[in-house]
């Protein structure tokens, strides 16, 4: 079942595909599959859920409760390690029981259950438990989400297919907030009523999730002819030419500071984005999905590494227009829309690229550790932008990022060589789950 | 289950979840309009002005009509009706002649902001905040204000806890954010990475009062600022959020007593300049604000009100410890002494 989401391509479009040498799909399946659609609604009214919470969070516990936000900030390093350690064992759980979606379905029942939590207790500790929980949800949920996703998509579409994924989830990221605010506006003190529509929402994904979305298993065909393995084969993950991608995630990673710092700098140098600071995120959102589908596209036509690398070129934009003497209104503007650029082209294309290079069996545990890779990786960079913030100065800092990526960039396209040119995997087996 | 079925199901799911949160958010509505329409449960007066000698400025968090807005008692009788203006505040500190005033300007968007206002209610200068508001004090001269606000865009965000202080001149022009200055601690320079500025008190002249927290290690020490250098020097560990006493000589001050986290225990306490003495005050229940000053002798500080979310009182102390708080100014939060 397969229902169409854009226009047919273009007669140019086609050519282009038939000098590459693709394989044109059917008809049919040019389009994203329904699994992947339902996904990103499911995904869409969970960021609804979370993000309206956590817009809200600072006014709630600061101007409602009158609680201090301090130790707010020194429990979030712990809740990223946890959700770190979490995804791994979520994406190994969902290939070790085979078992997708029930997995991903924990996940996102987790975060749900917690939200209940917010309708009958006002401290900070249960606030806390709630977020701790929304974490762990959602570092459980992600990775089998996107192992379903490869399941159900055309493996020569597959980036296009995380693209439509990815921009639903950020339509939800993107009202979220608006929800919220829209809600504090009416009623000033309201903030249960977002607590009570988060929960909505949350249930409703969950429902859609567990009724609608099929549990895609990679084994049965192998089980079938006898060689079904209970073992995830980690060699797939560590070895051949995923040890190229983790690596190449990893530095990239490193050089990643993370918006809030530039968003830090950006509020410094000027009041116009001191004064849309709280908002910076959301803008980011909203150019994050407005490119989503077309980079996804572009990745399946000229190869996710290939995307994934130069994407980080939208990064190195992002940093040179956060210190170059411009416009503060344009700067900031300009620096939002590198930045979801950036995350369009990174984001879902690494899953669709590990996707591509893994064997269905070990795939939820490989998309797990990519990611993992990713944000520890990014941790440290922020701890250590931290350190060169204050030892040279905000903008010298800045700039020194900005050449060690500029530098980081050939080289990690040197690394991933083998990988830049490879759209589909010769090998066709690496996508069983496509044709099941 | 068929498709059908399955999506008929999550039909009526969707239906009672987001017809409960509708029902939710229509009783609020009604509940709210109530309350607005409701006259205010304290006795009020129409204010004259913001501010003006002798009185004490507050945030009014009585139910009803005026809550949330600058009111103001006379400082000889603080049960008095209360005047309360049309300016709403979520944080206000006032002299003779003007009133700081930091506000979350609600909207579709949220955005936050910083005004000066003259005693007679009019606007002086406005600038932007990057977060909530947390802590303003304008100097005794009128000539400086401080403002701090909990820099929040997402709450999840990676930069974790942090705060932005700066100090603006009456016509809204900016010190700078005083992360950009020279911090010494203990005699050597330091610049941690993750050192947050709060709470500033101003002394006469060019010095003034602060606290710097090393938000990974959990450490915050009072630091004395110079404005014409442009730099801080740190006096005491563990002195957080101070406030100078009117005489100059003691600094009322949040202590770190128990837990550290969200379970953080801070009791007011008064650090002794000369002599570096600290005294603990008899107050069990924690309090999380930047003390003021009724006279050298008795402290103010607010307190949220346990039966209802939202409402707060300005509880009283006396400074040497000798007795217990008492209840100053009921529904009033924020309080500053006008002299």
């Amino acid at each position: 079942m397969y229902i169409s989401l854009t226009n047919s391509p273009t007669p140019a479009a086609d050519k282009r595909e038939k000098q590459l040498g693709q394989k044109r799909a059917p008809r049919g399946i040019r389009t994203v599959s329904s699994t992947v659609i339902t996904l990103g609604i499911v995904s869409m009214l969970t960021d609804i859920s979370s993000e309206s919470v956590s817009a809200i969070l600072p006014l709630y516990i600061t101007g409602f409760l009158g609680l201090s936000t301090i130790a707010f900030g020194v429990l979030d390093g712990l809740y990223q390690g946890t959700s770190a350690v979490v995804r791994i064992a979520g994406g190994y759980a969902s290939d070790r029981l085979d078992q997708p979606k029930w997995v991903a379905f924990v996940g996102y029942a987790l975060a749900a259950v917690a939200r209940v939590g917010l309708l009958f207790w006002t401290g900070f500790a249960a606030l806390t438990a709630v977020i701790t929980a929304d974490r762990i949800g959602k570092g459980i949920r992600t990775a089998p989400r996107d192992a379903l996703i490869t399941a159900t998509s055309d493996p020569a579409r597959l980036a296009s297919a995380f693209g439509v994924h990815r921009m639903l989830d950020n339509i939800g990221a993107a009202i979220g907030p608006f929800l919220a605010f829209v809600i504090l506006l009416i009623v000033p003190d309201g903030f249960h009523i977002v607590f009570v529509a988060s929960l909505a929402f949350a249930t409703i994904g969950v429902a859609i999730l567990g009724l609608v979305v099929p549990n895609v298993r990679s084994r049965r065909r192998e089980r079938s002819a006898g060689t079904a393995r209970v073992r995830v084969p980690w060699r797939t993950i560590v070895g051949g030419p995923m040890r190229r991608v983790l690596a190449a995630a990893g530095i990239l990673g490193l050089v990643t500071i993370g918006d809030g710092f530039v968003y830090l700098v950006l509020q410094a140098r000027s009041d116009f984005a001191a004064m849309w600071f709280p908002l910076l995120y959301v803008g980011t959102n909203i150019a994050f999905l407005a490119f989503a589908v077309p980079l996804g596209r572009l990745a399946d036509r000229v190869g996710r590494a290939r995307v994934f690398v130069w994407g980080h070129a939208g990064l190195l934009a992002a940093y040179v227009v956060a210190v170059l003497p411009m416009s503060d209104a344009a700067a900031t503007i300009l620096c939002l829309v590198f930045l979801g650029g950036f995350y369009a082209a990174t984001d879902g294309v690494l899953s669709a690229l590990v996707s591509q290079l893994t064997p269905a069996e070990s795939r939820a545990t490989a998309i797990a550790s990519a990611q993992t890779v990713v944000a520890v990786a990014r941790f440290v960079a922020a701890a250590g932008f931290g350190i060169l913030w204050f030892a040279v100065g905000r903008d010298l800092a800045m700039i020194v990022v900005a050449i060690v990526l500029a530098v980081a960039l050939p080289l990690v396209a040197v690394l991933l060589h083998p990988l830049l040119r490879a759209t589909v995997p010769a090998d066709a087996s690496a996508d069983p789950g496509a044709r099941a | 289950m068929r498709a059908r079925t399955a999506w008929t199901v999550i039909a009526v799911i969707s239906v009672v979840a987001l017809g409960a949160t509708g029902a939710v958010g229509a009783a609020a509505w009604s509940d709210y309009q109530q309350r607005q329409d409701t006259p205010s449960a304290v006795t009020t007066t129409d204010a004259g002005g913001l501010t003006g000698p002798d009185r004490i400025v507050f945030r009014n968090t009585a139910s009803g009509e005026g809550y949330g807005h600058v009111a103001s008692v006379p400082l000889d009788d603080p049960t008095a009706a209360r005047a309360v203006s049309g300016i709403a505040c979520d944080r206000v500190d006032a002299t003779v002649a003007e009133v700081s005033c930091l506000r979350t300007v609600r909207g579709i968007t949220p955005l936050y902001t910083g005004t000066l206002y003259g005693a007679d209610g009019a606007q002086l200068s406005e600038w932007p905040l990057s977060g909530i508001p947390s802590r303003t004090r304008i100097s005794a001269d009128g000539a400086m204000i401080a403002t701090t606000a909990f820099v929040t865009g997402h709450s999840y965000a990676t930069i974790g806890f942090s705060t932005e202080t700066t100090i603006h001149s009456p016509d809204g022009s900016d010190l700078g954010n005083l992360e950009d200055w020279t911090l010494t601690i203990d005699g050597a320079a330091s610049a941690p990475v993750d050192r947050n500025y709060w709470g500033i008190t101003f002394a006469d002249g060019d010095a003034f009062y602060a606290t710097v927290g090393m938000t990974t290690q959990g450490v915050t020490y009072l630091v004395k600022g110079s404005l014409s250098e442009r730099s801080l020097t740190s006096l005491a560990e563990n002195v957080e959020c101070p406030s100078l006493s009117p005489d100059g000589t003691r600094i009322a001050f949040k202590r770190v007593t128990a837990g550290s986290g969200p379970t953080v225990h801070w009791t007011p306490a008064v650090y002794d300049l000369e002599t570096g003495a600290i005294t603990l005050l008899p107050e069990q229940r924690p309090i999380d604000d930047q003390i003021g000053w009724l006279d050298d002798d008795t402290i103010l500080y607010g307190m949220p009100r346990e039966d209802a979310v939202g409402d707060y009182d300005v509880w009283a102390l006396a400074a040497d410890a000798s007795g217990k708080p008492s209840v100053f100014i009921e529904h009033a939060w924020s309080p500053a002494v006008v002299r």
